[in-house]
């Protein structure tokens, strides 16, 4: 079966004091290709660790994940990852970044750079491409993370909050750029954010985590991202369902969050 | 009180310093020109700084070549932290100048010394700019380069080695700085050449003139390496502090 399967992942740190903190409890998502998912939760449920586990960076304590029936093992090029910020290399141009991945298979001057004139298209950063990296506004530098992604054609997307860092505007815009990506490349994606609002309107499907263990307190599958395809993002906010949907899961983020701090002070 | 009745009165001078403790301005820049010309104790200025100069950088581009490797190892290998972490931190505190008695002991005064001693000035700080640039790196850096499918020798040749150059710049920088004071304080004690004999040998003639010279030629060598030093970082790193 193609797609990504997160079967019963378990993650454990052991710490030095000898207790352990429990960061994911028997976690299992199945992924067809093509979809996007995005992982919501107060902070401290695990969705950071979860991601890490899926690029391969961390190795869960016990689960497994498969992608296109072969089981993952440690960080690879097929699981491209994005991250909030400070991950590109500044002593490279936006180009050299771009090219990164190619690069490093050894792929050839010419179809590299043909490569890499079609992404930074895509992303509209072509006038750019010669400019360093720092040069850029933060907006910017998320265009060249994704496009740095995407030259690697992984069959996995993962990201870990993309947009947390921008101003709000910058986000919607960005956002709307995620969806065309989405849409357009077909890429399997994991989207992790804490924004109950992105998460609503990007995750076709969306999870909802709970801490302490870190685990998957309830699912959606959610009609916006369809919806925001080709439309104007604000049209769908507007939507009925959008507004109950948002106000139902942020009020049952906030009782989480209420019973951690309930839990600390006893 | 003037015949004509008006008062007259002259300053006292006060106390005048005389040439042999601080000799005028045009003193010592006509000194200069004299030593320039003339050369000092059978070899011309640009010989006394150029020697100074050559030690300096020979010592430095040593200590450079064999601290960036061990700080690398460092920063990458437990085993090497190990083992090394407690002899570079025990050395690094240890001022150069204190170890011109054992280095003259060992390898005597001529130009061997001097370079050993030089080497090991900057031996201790390259090694540690260069450790503190390779774990210094951003983990993010590490895993995207990782997940865009680089191999562990490729981490190391376009990210750990790039993200590392701009603290080994400021450790070249400071490591340049102190390469040039302790060669003047080594050719203070021992030189038949150099910036600092020139300068003890005239105190001893009580030449305060020279020796005010070879003081600012000091500081405006000094002060011209660090300026090519920074130079060239801007040059070179143009990344640097911006990750």
């Amino acid at each position: 079966m193609p797609g990504l399967q997160i079967d019963k992942l378990s993650m454990r740190f052991d710490l030095p004091n000898r207790t352990s903190v429990q960061a994911l409890e028997d976690v299992s998502i199945d992924l067809k290709a093509g979809e996007l998912l995005a992982v919501l939760g107060p902070s401290g449920c695990g969705k950071t660790t979860l991601l890490n586990i899926v690029a391969g960076f961390l190795a869960p304590t016990s689960g497994e994940i498969t992608l296109n029936e072969k089981r993952v093992h440690g960080p690879g090029a097929e699981r491209g990852m994005v991250f909030q910020q400070g991950a590109l290399f500044e002593w490279m141009s936006v180009r050299e970044n771009v090219g990164f991945g190619p690069r490093m298979k050894g792929m050839a001057e010419k179809p590299k750079r043909e490569i890499v004139d079609h992404l930074l298209d895509v992303v509209g950063l072509q006038e750019f491409k010669e400019k360093a990296v720092y040069e850029l506004s933060g907006g910017m530098q998320q265009r060249v993370a994704l496009a740095r992604c995407l030259a690697n054609e992984p069959d996995v997307i993962l990201m870990d909050e993309p947009l947390g860092a921008l101003d709000a505007l910058t986000r919607e815009k960005m956002q709307g750029l995620v969806l065309k990506l989405w849409k357009e490349t077909g890429k399997t994606i994991i989207l992790i954010t804490h924004s109950v609002e992105e998460a609503l309107l990007l995750g076709e499907r969306l999870i909802v985590m709970a801490p302490r263990p870190g685990r998957i307190h309830k699912e959606y599958n959610l009609p916006f991202a369809e919806m925001g395809v080709g439309q104007d993002l604000r049209e769908v906010k507007k939507h009925p369902d959008f507004a109950t949907t948002r106000e139902e899961i942020l009020s049952m983020i906030w009782d989480m969050e209420e019973e951690i701090m309930g839990g600390a002070a006893k | 009180m003037t015949a004509k009745g008006t008062l007259n009165i002259k300053p006292s001078t006060g106390w005048q310093m005389e040439p042999i403790w601080l000799p005028s301005p045009e003193a010592v820049l006509s000194r200069l020109g004299e030593i320039a010309t003339l050369g000092f104790r059978n070899s011309t200025l640009a010989e006394h700084l150029g020697f100074s100069l050559f030690r300096v950088i020979v010592g430095f581009l040593l200590g450079a070549i064999v601290g960036i490797p061990l700080g690398y190892a460092m920063g990458l290998s437990n085993w090497f932290r190990g083992w090394f972490d407690p002899i570079v931190e025990f050395m690094r505190p240890v001022p150069p100048l204190a170890l011109i008695p054992l280095v003259i002991i060992w390898a005597g005064i001529g130009e061997v010394g001097k370079i050993i001693l030089l080497f090991l000035a900057a031996l201790w700080i390259m090694a540690i700019a260069a450790r503190s640039g390779v774990s210094g790196v951003r983990i993010s850096k590490v895993h995207a380069a990782y997940s865009l499918g680089a191999s562990k020798w490729q981490i190391m040749r376009h990210v750990i080695i790039p993200n590392s150059l701009p603290e080994i710049f400021t450790g070249a920088r400071v490591a340049m700085g102190v390469c040039w004071g302790t060669v003047v304080a080594a050719e203070l004690v021992a030189a038949e050449k150099g910036a600092g004999m020139m300068i003890m040998v005239a105190s001893k003639f009580q030449s305060t003139d020279i020796v005010l010279m070879g003081i600012i030629l000091i500081g405006i060598i000094g002060f011209t390496i660090d300026m090519l030093m920074r130079w060239a970082e801007r040059w070179l790193v143009p990344w640097k502090g911006k990750g």
